[in-house]
């Protein structure tokens, strides 16, 4: 299967892979996916407590090179938005902007459920 | 065309074609184009003297009568012909089938057709070797059993089946025995005058002949009948119409020629690539090796490398030409159902890596191959968050995971 250069290059190039601390208060964590699909995300976001925007965020994932560039090229979206406006990524834009085949579009759409899993996690810690 | 090639360890797809099989062919789509079964003239008679000296070569290098062997286009043809046409055939004596659950989808896909003319068919399980249970397949045996279909060796593990055992239970209760050998020629020794098969469908691409071609054999004591599937000019005895490709048949004659010659070497040199490739993964943490090690052809290694997701494997050593034995190329997000069906897990099954080498690989391919791998393997883990919970000690099996 050929590859789009977009995916390749952050296939090649990852962005903001790693993790924070799970226990740090100013990170949401989610982790889609699951190992029986061949695909688990997990994206962290790092929230600046004063502003309430996304300061910065970290991905792992298991998953075909388009996963991988999906949930590298959200962590750089994300970057800079407030939680609402993250929640507003859509899969049908990542799916654009990398160039998926059809049947690669799961793997964006894993993306923004992980975005909407880290959002509901930080805010989760936060209700009370 | 592919610009830049990688090294190719794919020979379980397809083989290149030896350059001595390439001159062998080249007159015969020259000067020499005349049919086989014209009788009229020199054309046709130079023509069919190459197909039956291409017939003789097939059937030696399986210890066979050459009158035993029919032309195909291929294994496909070949196993669509042993089994329709001998469940065809005997159909009066009975309706079950008995197959394994990891055949080719060759033999697979020809048992669901007859499922749906009416005939019953029984998959079994293999054990997590890879091997068939010789017990559990006895038990499978009816009375109304007429065909057992049993692959010599697996095209994803390599693993070769104990075809004389399951061959010795078939004869005494008179059942056909169908064995797909398209991955056996040229890498185990096939000997038909003792070995209790009735039909055994050949190829020719995987034993460094041209595509196209292939063939079955059909045993003559005790003869073995079956129903055509293609009609026409009743060639190959009425087995299997249409004029036959001289230049196809010399080609895997040839083949099989070179394959009779030499194999005795070639195993021997490829054993030890296989050893030093098994030695270079296996200092990879985490590999496990898919089917049984001691039953196996050499030319096979099908390694699962935990936490890592096969397609991406593929993609990040793209210098090796390999295939993974995930479908995950495909619209399905289902992992290989040979590996599966082996009871491997779902992370493992998604994880593997067909590695296949032959006549042209060297010690120098073994070597980049293995480098690669464990270079990309390390990077793959560093991005996997299996691979972080793995060594942060947690159990993957209790995490509730949110399938999609």
């Amino acid at each position: 299967m050929a590859y789009s250069d977009k995916v390749i290059e952050h296939y090649e190039h990852p962005r903001n892979v790693g993790s924070f601390d799970k226990g740090d208060d100013t990170v949401g964590t989610g982790m889609v996916g699951a190992p029986a699909c061949g695909d688990v995300m997990k994206l962290q976001i790092k929230v600046d407590p004063k502003t309430g925007l996304i300061e910065d965020a970290r991905f792992k994932t298991y998953g075909c090179g388009s996963a991988i560039a999906s949930s590298s090229l959200v962590t750089e979206w994300v970057k800079g938005k407030s939680l609402d406006e993250a929640m507003t990524i859509k899969n049908t834009q990542i799916a654009e902007e990398l160039a998926l085949p059809p049947v690669k579009i799961h793997c964006s759409i894993l993306a923004e459920d992980a975005i909407k899993a880290a959002v509901q996690d930080y805010k989760t810690r936060h209700q009370s | 065309m592919t610009p830049h090639l990688p090294i190719y360890m794919d020979y379980g797809a397809t083989t290149p074609v030896d350059p001595r099989v390439v001159d062998a062919m080249i007159p015969w789509l020259r000067e020499h184009f005349g049919n086989p079964a014209s009788r009229s003239h020199a054309w046709g008679w130079e023509a069919e003297e190459a197909v039956e000296k291409a017939r003789e070569e097939v059937a030696a290098l399986i210890h066979a009568d050459p009158r035993e062997i029919v032309w195909t286009s291929g294994a496909t043809e070949s196993n669509n012909l042993a089994i329709k046409g001998a469940a065809h055939f005997y159909a009066s004596r009975g309706k079950h089938l008995v197959t394994v659950k990891t055949e080719h989808k060759a033999v697979l896909d020809t048992m669901r057709e007859l499922e749906r003319q009416g005939f019953e068919v029984t998959y079994l399980d293999v054990m997590e070797n890879g091997l068939l249970d010789l017990d559990k397949f006895k038990a499978a045996l009816r009375k109304d059993t007429i065909l057992v279909s049993v692959m010599l060796v697996n095209n994803e593990i390599g693993v070769i089946q104990d075809i004389p055992a399951i061959g010795a239970l078939c004869r005494e209760r008179g059942i056909v025995l169908h064995t797909d050998a398209a991955q056996a020629t040229g890498k185990v020794a096939i000997d038909l005058a003792t070995l209790p098969v009735d039909l055994m469908s050949l190829a020719s691409h995987k034993t460094y002949g041209p595509k196209g071609i292939g063939a079955l054999y059909v045993r003559r004591k005790p003869r073995v009948r079956l129903e055509a599937q293609m009609h026409g000019g009743g060639h190959e005895r009425g087995m299997r119409s249409g004029t036959l490709p001289t230049h196809q048949c010399v080609g895997m004659g040839k083949a099989f020629e070179i394959a009779r010659l030499e194999m005795g070497t070639e195993s021997e040199r490829i054993r030890m690539l296989q050893q030093r490739l098994l030695a270079g993964i296996g200092k990879i943490e985490q590999v496990f090796i898919n089917g049984d090690l001691e039953r196996r052809v050499p030319h096979n290694v099908n390694a699962s490398f935990n936490y890592v997701e096969g397609e991406s494997l593929i993609m990040g050593v793209k210098g090796i030409a390999v295939s993974s034995g995930s479908a995950c190329t495909s619209a399905s997000l289902e992992p290989s159902y040979v590996l599966r069906a082996l009871g491997r897990s779902d992370e493992l099954a998604h994880s593997s890596l067909r590695m296949t080498i032959g006549r042209f690989t060297t010690e120098n391919d073994i070597d980049t191959a293995v480098s690669l791998l464990q270079d990309r393997v390390a990077k793959l883990r560093e991005l996997s968050p299996l691979w972080e919970m793995y060594k942060d000690g947690v159990d993957l099996s209790t995490i509730q995971w949110t399938a999609h």
